[in-house]
């Protein structure tokens, strides 16, 4: 017998005898089956989002602000294209890296800097390299102050993660209400054929391991920019 | 050779005396206390939040043969390979086996009590491996040569002085006062570990039957590059952390992030669904989950305490635990300290061994008023110790009662006992705790009362 059969055959003869449930251990119901609880059951529950758009966007940039995510609404694309290269002056970018997409293929074109592309692969040691990863995201989400990006729509594993800052552009429709719309848009957007990485970041990395003081870009960036129009 | 429990006395007794010890774990899990309560409130029903978590967690425990079956073959039609391990040994074993199949030489680890569980490290690093954790406060732990002191917090009961003389004397960096230059330094030299390591490993919170997938939960995006970089890619999961759907991260997220650390949730939590695709640019090109059993279906057999398969490894039971707060971490002298450790371990290592980690609680209860997921456990620690009497039964205990009850029914006796304890009191005071006195384990840091000079009969009698 194969370890799987050992293992399973255990978990079977294990179940046979019914566990009580949550909040009754007093007495024993036996369960209906699999099938468990929709995200509608639980979204009631959790921290709030705000209701209209208005209230969502207020949400995401006091969420920003708390996280230290440092965001920039603006109105047009031509403000965005501005914005990020006074973010790149300010920074004292020397190169950075992105990935093909609509909004990262106009934003890079004007910044004047090398890049580097990691759509169709890289040199790591030439992306540990870069001052700047700069990427589209699948989301943002109101509740939590989040961003969705993903191994495909976002260059890659790497790209939002290894370079010291991280750049993100969006557009207003992304912005959604909570974790559970952010989640079934991935899950409706990409169908069985999802990207091997779905992160949810929310601010620049950070650490508390030392006597539990805040210390952001531990491992990850040390700032997080959001640029929405 | 001392045994556990004597080793467990042992190191209590030193620790709770030690205040700086004292004062370190106070300052830190007070920060946490306001920090969590904050993003408590946030909740619009915290505890209705918590008994839909549990209802989730137990229909997926209680449905484990199902969607376990569902995560695996999701898994491996995205072609990642899924390998199964009853004990820690077989774990140890496959997991070296893809080290040497590659011929790699590194390895670089995010933070994984699992691996902790199946002493991975230890084992690697006798096979000849260079092995570095990647997760500060276990980085730091891995420098000192000792366990995490703390599931979510390893290095917490060090203090910035620690760590700069542990770098100094380790890594050769200079002297610093400052945590954000500490952890810069781990930085510096973690990067390059990163681009030059053959294998990463890492553990994972959750796996997500409906998808094939896995969820990891983190701060530092330490996990992030361990599962970005090497070429190949090894999570070893214990078989219950599954999940049955893809939306239920958006309970179970905010739930442990604010349970665990007192946030609303953590700055990166990840799905991995396979190896690098055909279409994607980076990633590991083979993906290896080792499914890890070691005594976890003994405890799935025990439908009592089946629920404490539940558990989200959040660490809340441990920061309200009185006992976890005295006694420290490094104390239990097992992986998973605090009130849950003392639920699992009698069952993953043993019941006779470990029994006196279900001793060591008050019975307050805010283990199970804290717990995220509802898992009964105090009374579970009750039912540890229960079963361990029944078991091995206390001989001399059950021979003491026995005596006691028998005098206690025949009035005659109890006279007697009553006019011989006055007698007999003050020469127990002459062997008090000493190795003379047969009950000095309870006497050597407690007095009784003395007995009265008359009992409530004899003054009933003079005074009518």
């Amino acid at each position: 017998m194969s370890e799987r059969d050992e293992i399973m055959g255990r978990i079977y003869a294990a179940l046979q005898v019914p566990a009580p449930r949550p909040g009754s251990h007093d007495r024993t119901i036996k369960g209906k089956g699999a099938g468990g609880k929709s995200a509608s059951d639980f979204q009631p529950f959790l921290p709030e989002a705000g209701e209209s758009d208005a209230e969502q966007i207020e949400h995401f940039r006091a969420r920003c602000a708390e996280l230290k995510t440092d965001l920039h609404l603006v109105s047009s694309p031509d403000e965005a294209r501005m914005v990020l290269g006074e973010i790149a002056g300010a920074e004292k970018w020397k190169r950075v890296a992105t990935h093909n997409g609509t909004l990262t293929d106009t934003a890079i074109n004007r910044l004047g800097l090398p890049v580097l592309n990691t759509t169709n692969g890289y040199d790591v040691n030439e992306l540990e390299l870069c001052d700047a990863g700069i990427t589209e995201c699948d989301a943002l989400i109101a509740q939590t102050g989040s961003i969705v990006v993903t191994s495909r729509d976002s260059g890659g594993r790497a790209l939002s993660v290894l370079p010291p800052h991280h750049v993100v552009l969006a557009r207003r429709w992304q912005l959604v209400r909570d974790l559970s719309v952010g989640l079934e848009c991935v899950h409706n957007k990409y169908k069985a054929d999802y990207p091997s990485m779905i992160s949810v970041v929310t601010g620049p990395s950070r650490t508390g391991d030392i006597e539990r003081i805040l210390v952001l870009g531990a491992h990850g960036p040390k700032k997080l920019s959001i640029i929405c129009w | 050779m001392v045994n556990s429990a004597n080793q467990f006395k042992i190191d209590a007794r030193r620790v709770a005396a030690d205040l700086r010890h004292r004062g370190l774990i106070q300052t830190a899990f007070g920060k946490y206390e306001v920090a969590r309560d904050a993003k408590k409130s946030a909740f619009q029903d915290w505890q209705s939040a918590r008994q839909a978590s549990a209802e989730i967690k137990w229909d997926a425990i209680n449905h484990l043969d199902q969607y376990l079956q569902s995560l695996v073959a999701k898994l491996e039609a995205r072609g990642t390979k899924v390998h199964w391990a009853s004990t820690a040994e077989q774990a140890r074993e496959i997991i070296l086996g893809i080290i040497k199949q590659k011929n790699a030489r590194s390895v670089i680890k995010s933070k994984t009590m699992t691996a902790e569980e199946i002493h991975l490290n230890e084992a690697m690093e006798q096979a000849g491996y260079d092995v570095v954790e990647s997760d500060l406060g276990e980085f730091i732990v891995q420098l000192r040569n000792e366990p995490p002191y703390h599931i979510v917090f390893p290095a917490m009961h060090l203090t910035r002085g620690d760590i700069s003389e542990l770098f100094q004397r380790e890594l050769g960096s200079a002297p610093t006062n400052s945590p954000e230059e500490l952890a810069m330094i781990a930085r510096r030299v973690l990067r390059k570990k990163y681009l030059t390591a053959d294998i990463g490993i890492t553990g994972a919170n959750f796996a997500i039957a409906e998808t094939g997938m896995i969820s990891i939960t983190e701060n530092e995006g330490n996990a992030r590059l361990t599962a970005a970089m090497p070429k190949t890619m090894v999570t070893l999961l214990g078989i219950e952390k599954i999940l049955p759907k893809l939306s239920d991260l958006a309970l179970f997220l905010p739930l442990l992030a604010t349970a665990g650390a007192g946030q609303t949730i953590t700055c990166y939590n990840t799905l991995y669904g396979g190896p690098r695709q055909s279409d994607e640019c980076d990633g590991p090109q083979e993906w290896h989950v080792v499914l890890l059993d070691n005594h976890r279906t003994e405890l799935l057999a025990d439908a009592e305490q089946r629920d404490a398969l539940h558990c989200i490894r959040c660490g809340a039971c441990l920061n309200v635990c009185p006992i976890f707060r005295n006694v420290g971490g490094h104390t239990y002298g097992t992986t998973y300290s605090g009130p849950i450790g003392g639920v699992i371990t009698p069952h993953l290592r043993g019941l006779q061994d470990w029994k006196h980690l279900s001793m060591a609680s008050s019975l307050c209860g805010a283990c199970t008023e804290t717990c995220p997921v509802k898992i009964d456990l105090h009374h579970h620690l009750l039912q540890n110790r229960r079963n361990a009497v029944k078991e091995k039964p206390a001989l001399f205990e059950r021979l003491a009662y026995k005596m006691f009850g028998f005098i206690a029914r025949k009035p005659a006796l109890w006279l007697l006992a009553k006019k011989l304890g006055r007698i007999i009191q003050p020469l127990q005071k002459v062997v008090k705790g000493s190795v003379l006195d047969p009950a000095k384990s309870w006497t050597q840091t407690r007095d009784l009362p003395p007995v009265a000079k008359t009992s409530f009969k004899e003054w009933w009698r003079q005074h009518q």
